[in-house]
């Protein structure tokens, strides 16, 4: 795709040596038009059918909120047919896309538990949803070059150890199922900084490390055939996982502490090409996970229940039991290959169905079908993201890229794979899918960032040549 | 760059085709593991999605489904639960069902392997799934008698039909409502279930069938004297001394006849007079000539020691495995280790009037699906034969005179001979007595065979006794069931 400038070009009005200000018919932009409209229509059918499935009929207020949803989605579309043209057609419409079936799901947990109106979670997703499409407009209508954020990688970096901290913070600290992870002030305005923390993690590890790469790749010895690096270039790595045990220690969030340590160690790999960090990193990380599993009660029994979920012992504690892992394979296994349809099953019988367990719903009412189209479109997703890093002309682009689309597939493979019992189920959001403003903002910023990235690849012919 | 970049991606992919792979395992190899499990109750809601038969008296419902809007399709409703309880028992969304609701629950689910292509045929046609429905062999107008004949009273009423089994009235009193167990908060049928478990009077109990089973008391005397009957060494004409006190032998307990003094006059007394005036100490003489093994061997045909599906699960009534002397002569009027179900000892009087066969008890006529086509049709099948024809005559004479003119003089109806034997059982030393009335009528043509059970002494503790309490329970409800 990437001769589409020069493939069915017009040449009216062309200036001398300005060629390239020629602009195409949009094709990119047509397409991502068309699979836009897509979306839209899968996730206002979506709010019809769970309407239909519960309710029996149709209710046209929460129709019309989804109906906005879409509309945020296509301001986003017209800003990038001004800002960029030539992003990734695909990145859009899938996060719509997710964006909306997590809204259904919701909206259809909402009717079951009989909450409705503004205190209810599916409207608030939504307004949530509408503040975090805004806040992906914003960023890419700021943030006209990614490279402007290369200056900024240690403020990142501080930032983000800034946002980790503050649910710490006494006063605006919230606790939340054993978590300390939340923020707000009074009752209003939960928020997980943690998601933020992790976009400037990113930034700031792609900063970092194309500053440092060569000292952190070049040196060491070798050993058993793996150059190791010195002592004093272990200093990054060290601090990473002292932050992430850390977030396991005093917040209580083996997830997060996994996601961070996950895309640190993957864009140290992409800098330095060194299997060795990967290695020490992984040993470093798993006797952490050891020591914490034998020594924190919350994390001795996420790994007893994703050994033995079944054990009645496990099954009837109180608190930290296996009750909700078994609920949502009950929940997967009543939905089976094709599901019961939307407003059909019984996903509210599980614990959190709208946040940690949308999946489980999701699959309970779509089938394995439907888990299967959703992993796809994540599949989709990530392949963009790591598309940018093949095609990206300069290494920070290159890294961050791989990094954003890396911590949405980490961030999936952990949630999901904690409910289906791959890892030990720790507590994380399913990327545009689960309840959570927090979470939501963070992801459309990504999708934003990787816009923007994507339409620079495209572009960077021009940008040589207009200096 | 781009090679770490593809080694990255193969990693991402592996974490994605784990998912593909975990989650095909959960949805669908193991799917049908964990849809079997017990503490998925998404399988039990799933069971509400279907229409559940209704249980039918006599064409009417007294237990039926009716479309509900909140998460589960269907509310279950009984129509005069209490009355009826002790025949549908109860299903609740959660715990275990009882009554016919759990016995025969494959049939009213609909998951019988008789209704598959019933079922398959309405899925196919569009048609939403439907149960069976059962058609009980109790009688409305049994029923409500057995009920008002009851009264206030601790106890239960059973009516069979001696030739085929068929229970036409099966009540139990205190009961409850079949309705509070149905309703679909788990935590509401948990309160409801833990009062209701708590409850002194215990109303959870099918008294008819089982509960906090009772000694028999002089109503055993028939199993005894059809022992020695059938021994071929007594006739109801059989002598024993008539002392007016027995110690067993061995120990210190004193048998005395109730009312104190002899049986009736004269140093002996034939077995005919011991049974219709319900004596003790012959009793007592009788059945440790005779032996436990004797004793037991006989119970045991009139179906003690056996569980009986009506289809409901009821309790068996016990004769004890082993017993020395002086235990057997406790057991030969009742007393001891013995212990009865109405149910128990309304099979013994079908039996005498039934000339000797035991039919197997039944609650159920028919089962038939949806579309009319019948599933299943009960017919009286025989558990075995208990005692001889001749001796089933001697006997109806006997229970017939014990009516007329002996210690259940109280079951007496005007214009027909009602056979009959009371029974009033010691629980403890200052305990409330066990009232027990067992008969048939009309003893020339046996229609109907009844048993009455009243616990804590009709509520005179010691002062009330069988032929005061329990016999015009049993005169009013075989004189409803005959003139109707």
């Amino acid at each position: 795709m990437t001769d589409q400038r020069t493939a069915g070009g017009v040449s009216t009005g062309t200036p001398p040596g300005g060629v390239r200000r020629i602009r195409l018919p949009q094709r990119l932009r047509n397409t991502e038009l068309w699979l836009l409209l897509l979306a839209s229509l899968i996730n206002i059918g979506a709010i019809l059918l769970v309407q239909f499935g519960t309710l029996g009929h149709v209710d046209t207020q929460v129709a019309l909120l989804g109906v906005g949803l879409a509309v945020l989605a296509f301001g986003l579309h017209i800003a990038m047919r001004f800002v960029a043209r030539d992003a990734d057609p695909f990145l859009l419409p899938v996060a719509t896309v997710l964006n909306g079936l997590g809204i259904a799901m919701i909206y259809r947990i909402d009717i079951a538990d009989n909450e409705a109106g503004w205190e209810s979670a599916s409207v608030r997703q939504i307004v949530w949803s509408a503040i975090a499409i805004a806040a992906a407009i914003a960023t890419i209508l700021l943030i006209r070059n990614h490279r402007v954020l290369f200056r900024y990688t240690y403020l990142s970096g501080l930032v983000a150890i800034v946002l980790l901290l503050l649910p710490l913070v006494p006063g605006i600290g919230r606790e939340e199922s054993g978590a300390r992870v939340w923020i707000g002030i009074g009752d209003i305005a939960t928020f997980q900084p943690g998601e933020i923390a992790k976009i400037a993690l990113a930034v700031f590890f792609a900063g970092y490390l194309v500053r440092n790469r060569d000292s952190l790749s070049m040196v060491g010895k070798t050993f058993l055939g793996m150059r190791f690096p010195r002592a004093r270039d272990l200093g990054p790595l060290l601090v990473v996982w002292a932050l992430s045990m850390a977030v396991i220690v005093f917040q209580r969030d083996l997830g997060t502490a996994l996601l961070y340590f996950g895309l640190f160690l993957v864009m140290l790999y992409v800098a330095t090409s060194r299997l060795s960090w990967v290695v020490l990193g992984l040993g470093l990380f798993v006797a952490g996970a050891l020591v914490a599993s034998q020594t924190l009660d919350y994390v001795g029994n996420r790994f007893a229940n994703w050994l033995d979920p079944f054990n009645p012992e496990r099954f009837d504690q109180d608190f930290g039991g296996s009750y909700q892992l078994v609920q949502g394979m009950f929940g997967l296994a009543n939905g089976g290959l094709i599901g019961t349809g939307w407003g059909q099953g019984r996903p509210d019988i599980t614990p959190v169905p709208q946040s940690d367990y949308i999946i489980a719903s999701l699959g309970e009412e779509l089938g394995l079908a439907g888990i299967f189209a959703i992993l796809a479109l994540y599949v989709l997703f990530v392949a963009r993201g790591f598309r940018i890093g093949f095609a990206g002309q300069d290494d920070f682009g290159k890294l961050l890229g791989v990094g954003l689309a890396f911590v949405i597939a980490l961030q999936v493979f952990i949630v999901v794979g904690g409910v289906t019992r791959v890892i030990p189920l720790t507590g994380l959001t399913t990327p545009f899918l689960a309840a959570g403003g927090s979470s939501l903002v963070a992801n459309w910023i990504i999708v934003a960032l990787l816009l923007r990235l994507s339409d620079t690849v495209r572009n960077h012919p021009r940008l040589v040549i207009e200096g | 760059m781009n090679r770490e970049l593809k080694r990255v991606t193969i990693v991402a992919l592996l974490m994605f085709l784990a998912l593909f792979v975990s989650t095909t395992i959960i949805q669908y190899v193991q799917a049908e593991n964990l849809a079997a499990d017990p503490r998925n109750s998404r399988t039990l809601y799933e069971s509400y999605s279907v229409e559940r038969g209704p249980i039918l008296v006599d064409g009417t419902p007294i237990a039926f489904s009716q479309p509900s809007d909140d998460n589960y399709k269907f509310q279950r409703v009984y129509a005069n639960g209490q009355l009826f309880v002790p025949v549908t028992g109860y299903i609740p969304v959660n715990g275990e069902a009882t009554g016919l609701e759990a016995s025969l629950n494959d049939y009213l689910s609909g998951q019988s392997s008789s209704q598959f292509f019933d079922q398959l045929n309405r899925l196919i046609s569009g048609q939403d799934p439907m149960g069976a429905s059962v058609e009980v062999s109790i009688d409305p107008v049994a029923q409500q008698a057995a009920w008002d004949a009851l009264g206030g009273y601790t106890g239960a009423v059973i009516v069979t039909e001696p030739a085929t089994g068929r229970v036409i009235a099966m009540v139990t009193k205190p009961t409850f409502d079949p309705n509070s167990m149905a309703v679909h908060d788990g935590s509401q049928v948990e309160a409801t279930y833990e009062g209701l478990l708590a409850d002194p009077s215990d109303p959870l109990f099918n008294r008819a069938t089982g509960g906090d089973m009772n000694p028999p008391g002089s109503t055993f005397k028939l199993v005894v004297t059809a022992a020695a009957l059938e021994s071929g060494r007594y006739t109801p004409q059989s002598t024993f001394p008539n002392p007016a006190t027995l110690t067993l032998p061995g120990t210190d307990t004193v048998v005395r006849n109730s009312g104190g003094g002899t049986c009736g006059g004269g140093a002996e007394v034939t077995l005919a007079d011991a049974l219709r005036l319900s004596c003790n100490i012959p009793m007592a003489e009788l059945g440790m000539e005779l032996g436990d093994a004797a004793i037991r061997e006989q119970a045991e045909k009139f179906g003690f020691n056996t569980e009986f599906e009506i289809p409901n699960a009821t309790e068996a009534s016990t004769y004890p495995r082993v017993l020395d002397e002086p235990q057997t002569g406790l057991s030969a009027f009742g007393q001891g280790d013995v212990r009865a179900t109405p149910l128990q000892m309304a099979m013994v009087s079908a039996t005498i009037a039934n000339g000797g066969i035991v039919m197997n008890p039944n609650l159920v006529d028919a089962i038939t699906a949806p579309d009319f086509t019948p599933l299943q049709e009960f017919s009286a099948s025989e558990f075995g034969r208990a005692i001889s024809e001749q001796t089933a005559a001697a006997m109806v004479q006997m229970m017939v005179n014990g009516v007329e003119n002996g210690a259940a003089s109280n079951a007496r109806i005007d214009g027909v001979s009602v056979a009959g034997k009371t029974g009033t059982a010691e629980n403890g030393e200052s305990d409330p007595y066990t009232l027990w009335f067992t008969g048939f009528a009309p003893a020339d043509d046996p229609q109907y065979a009844i048993t009455v059970l009243v616990e804590d002494g009709g509520g005179l503790g010691q002062e009330g006794y069988g032929n005061l309490i329990a016999a015009p329970v049993a005169k009013q409800v075989l004189e409803a069931v005959l003139n109707k």
